[in-house]
């Protein structure tokens, strides 16, 4: 039973890696802008049942709220209503590709690296369900400070999203 | 009916002994015929009768006694449409939108209770959960509004995007104040924190949230009415000025995609609404997990979503469309501050008292 729960949860997993990968290729190779937008909200939907698999319903959940629902549709509000072109555009392409790699292999080195080395063979405990009550109870002790912080970022980008649009 | 009533537990049992695929098929099936079920009975019972009542006068009476069977023949009428993608539209996305639009309404399903054991899933997080899918939407429509090729589907698609977004944020708010008093996300749980209640000492009917969160339970009709686009919050698919906004290259079956996709959502938002505010299944005398209300609890529920869209379309087929303005001055200047000043609220009495 466990052994079958297994191969279903690998399985799973490499389903939605595959279609993540494809999807983040697709997002800087794509040469219209809101098939972009559209492939990113894919990879996007994907680390949403990465962190349900995971059994983090909470943060899962939080990302198709946040990521799916507000940001990609501010993106492709804004790009609506600026131009939104049908078909291939020639000027969707950035002339220093070869800089653009090597910063991305960098990123991206550095990410595995450093989580390969922190948690090497480590494995996550078979039944990790994290409820939404340990999540809550975890932001408002553990960390209240940082979520204090934060919140009082976002308020001053708030405002100052205000002043900066404010005409006079 | 005993016979019945033994066979209910062992339903369930059945139901638990499956593999996970195989109940994961029985449910999506369910989930299926409830969605277009559910609009069939919304479209009929409140756009084709309950609006011409309202109009003076009869509405369909030709197919089936008093017109039943109309939409049905509607139905069959978009399937065997010519299915017409315009010349210049991207093709992929055209054909997605529509699907995107439905899978929202889809997801909304899941997580609905009807009964202590009759829900597809019951989520930790289920209300955060709701909000999260019925926001998938949007997406639905602005690819349609997009791909179109069409300025006026543009148009539409963008005020419907910037609607929706407006909309959401009292939407959330509302139903904070109901989580504040129940101490819990899980829907279930909100269900029997009302049935569990008292009012002063009184629990024979339990303690549907309606009775304190009534500002929240204005606000989240408002809130569903403007996310379902239906006027008087139809700016979007305005068909005076821009004849049907992001629908409008739409034929045939993927238009039916798009009919079937706004009476589902307006029927299990009319389910949360209940759930949240009137007191969900739970049907007052009953222990909260005997097997009786799996069964009268699908009927209650039934009871209260048609109560609940009568008033939804009740608004519907009362008021004239808003402006633009009027619109999103409504939801940032009256629902949000109200929904916030009712959270604050709710707060303080809930650890004062």
């Amino acid at each position: 039973m466990i052994f079958s729960a297994m191969v279903a949860q690998n399985v799973a997993f490499w389903v939605i890696a595959v279609a993540m990968l494809y999807a983040g290729l697709r997002v800087v190779t794509t040469r219209n802008v809101v098939h972009a937008a559209l492939y990113l909200v894919v990879v996007l939907a994907g680390a949403a049942a990465l962190f349900l698999l995971l059994g983090s319903e909470f943060v899962g959940i939080t990302q198709v709220l946040i990521y799916i629902g507000a940001i990609i549709v501010l993106f492709l509000f804004g790009i609506m209503l600026t131009r939104a072109p049908m078909g291939k555009e020639k000027s969707l392409d950035h002339p220093r590709k070869l800089p653009a790699l090597l910063a991305a292999v960098i990123v991206g080195g550095v990410t595995i690296y450093s989580v390969l080395d922190y948690f090497g063979d480590e494995q996550l405990p078979r039944e990790s369900r994290t409820t939404t009550r340990e999540v809550a109870d975890s932001i408002f002790s553990e960390y209240i400070i940082a979520f204090e912080a934060v919140s009082v970022l976002l308020l001053a980008a708030l405002i100052g999203a205000i002043v900066v649009a404010r005409k006079e | 009916m005993i016979a019945v009533l033994s066979s209910a537990p062992s339903a369930v049992g059945v139901l638990a002994d499956l593999s996970y695929w195989q109940q994961t098929v029985i449910k999506a099936g369910v989930v299926a015929v409830v969605i277009p079920t559910a609009a069939l009975i919304l479209g009929y019972v409140f756009l084709l009768k309950m609006m011409s009542f309202v109009q003076s006068r009869l509405g369909p009476m030709e197919a089936g006694p008093h017109g039943t069977l109309q939409l049905l023949a509607d139905g069959l009428k978009f399937l065997q449409k010519e299915d017409i993608f315009p010349e210049k539209s991207d093709r992929f996305v055209f054909a997605a939108a529509p699907v995107m639009v439905l899978v929202s309404t889809f997801l909304l399903y899941v997580a609905l209770p009807v009964g202590p054991d009759a829900v597809v899933s019951d989520l930790d997080a289920g209300v955060f959960y709701v909000l999260a899918v019925s926001s998938l939407s949007v997406v639905g429509i602005l690819m349609a509004g997009w791909a179109s090729a069409n300025k006026y589907a543009l148009i539409g698609g963008l005020r419907a995007a910037g609607q929706l977004i407006a909309y959401e944020l009292p939407l959330v708010l509302a139903v904070v104040g109901v989580i504040i008093q129940a101490g819990t996300l899980n829907l279930q749980g909100i269900v029997l924190a009302q049935a569990n209640g008292e009012i002063f000492g009184w629990g024979a009917i339990g303690f549907p949230y309606i009775f304190t969160q009534f500002a929240g339970f204005l606000i989240f009709l408002i809130a569903i009415q403007a996310e379902l686009t239906q006027p008087p919050f139809d700016m979007p698919v305005a068909e005076s000025e821009i004849v049907g906004g992001y629908q409008v290259e739409y034929t045939g079956f993927r238009f039916l995609f798009f009919f079937m996709g706004e009476f589902g959502t307006a029927f299990v938002f009319a389910g949360i609404a209940s759930v949240l505010f009137l007191g969900g299944w739970y049907v007052p005398g009953f222990d909260v997990d005997s097997n009786w209300l799996n069964l009268l609890g699908p009927i209650v529920m039934l009871v209260k979503i048609m109560a609940v869209s009568f008033l939804v379309f009740w608004f519907r087929f009362t008021y004239p469309r808003f402006r633009e303005d009027q619109l999103q001055k409504l939801a940032w200047k009256v629902l949000i501050p109200v929904a916030l000043a009712n959270i604050v609220i709710t707060g303080i009495l809930k650890v004062a008292v």
